[in-house]
């Protein structure tokens, strides 16, 4: 018996085949695309500024660190993954990356990360970030993922607070402000994903999560879905209602929020047979509109206001 | 050791090798030039100006 183990004569050990790109899709480039766009916006609305190289610096770091923790979420879930038309092709399940490198991965981007922000920018948005790894690793991705249909609703908290660490890194506190940005982020969550979850209902149901299309029924989820979509829409407009920003937003947000009511009506009166559902793959593709032109808008407003700020100056 | 002890690389993983080192190589260089001009930015240009 040899006294020590060979691995290259492990049958199941076999040499990495992974390309940068392969590391660079674990990061869920089109995710990290929104976290640092609202972080952005999140560090534009502060009252006060930094060095420009900072919040550069402190974009990046959020940056890595949103996609240290889907590196984290493909590592775990690499079961599931594999046996969902939607994921099946992810670096892990599709066996370019090995969940071991995956794992490695996240890890060393998730301390990187944090401890860059931490060091050259300040500890409050350090912390916020690593709670937002935390939270999404751990307490969604481990636990309540699998376990609840109420998994994307807490959950949404880890994608929601982008721009509070985005307000954090420039300002070094948390203010009611950057609160109603993360409550726009947090209740746009579960009309999101429980429009894509109602015509994906079969791979989730294959996956074994307990979406709520499969555990409370379609009818029970169109009407949550109408529920939050009336909450998110007052919500989107609150930021020009508290003096936060000018009518300009007010403007978009309401429009934007009486287009997200519409389009969530008529996922409610969608008939129990429709099995195309046109109008929920609508509302999810408007529901990715919304995000993306509210935070806009509120950037646009922002901006707007500092330029108007300077020239009465 | 002979050369049947070690594992010769296919061009794929070989291939896959060079795009790893090249990433990580940048990666690193960025880091240094990221710290050395934080340091100024946080610091200020005043910490070019010190007696020696």
């Amino acid at each position: 018996m040899a006294l020590v183990h060979n691995r290259f004569e492990d049958q199941t050990f076999r040499m990495s085949e992974a390309t940068a790109g392969d590391f660079f899709a674990l990061l869920k480039p089109r995710v990290m695309s929104l976290v640092v766009f609202t972080a952005f916006v999140g560090m534009v609305a502060a009252p006060v500024t930094i060095n420009p190289f900072l919040a550069v610096v402190a974009i990046l770091a959020i940056a890595i660190g949103a996609g240290a923790s889907g590196a984290l979420n493909m590592w775990y879930d690499a079961d599931i993954d594999a046996v969902m038309t939607r994921t099946v092709n992810r670096p892990v399940p599709s066996g370019k990356v090995t969940p071991h490198e995956a794992l490695t991965f996240g890890l060393v981007l998730s301390v990187l990360s944090v401890m860059t922000l931490g060091v050259l920018v300040n500890w409050l948005s350090a912390a916020l970030l690593a709670f937002t790894i935390f939270f999404y690793a751990v307490v969604y991705t481990m636990w309540l993922k699998r376990w609840t249909p109420q998994n994307i609703v807490i959950g949404g908290a880890a994608g929601a607070l982008p721009p509070m660490i985005g307000w954090a890194a420039v300002t070094g506190a948390i203010s009611f402000e950057s609160v109603v940005l993360f409550l726009i982020t947090f209740l746009w969550t579960p009309p999101h994903f429980w429009a894509l979850a109602l015509f994906k209902s079969q791979d989730y149901e294959r996956a074994g999560i307990p979406m709520m299309p499969n555990v409370a029924g379609e009818a029970s989820t169109r009407r949550q879905i109408f529920a939050y979509s009336l909450l998110l829409a007052p919500v989107g407009v609150a930021p020009w209602l508290l003096g936060y920003t000018t009518i300009g937003y007010g403007v978009v947000s309401l429009a934007l929020g009486i287009g997200f009511v519409w389009y969530a009506w008529k996922v409610l009166r969608m008939s129990d047979s429709d099995r195309v559902m046109k109008p929920a793959k609508a509302l999810f593709g408007y529901s990715l509109l919304y995000l993306f032109v509210i935070f806009a808008a509120y950037l646009a407003d922002s901006v707007i206001e500092r330029v108007f700020a300077l020239g009465g100056a | 050791m002979s050369d049947d002890n070690l594992v010769t690389l296919t061009d794929k993983q070989k291939k896959a090798r060079r795009s790893r080192n090249i990433a990580i190589g940048l990666a690193l260089a960025a880091l240094v030039i990221i710290f050395y001009l934080a340091t100024i930015a946080k610091f200020g240009p005043a910490i070019l100006d010190r007696p020696l």
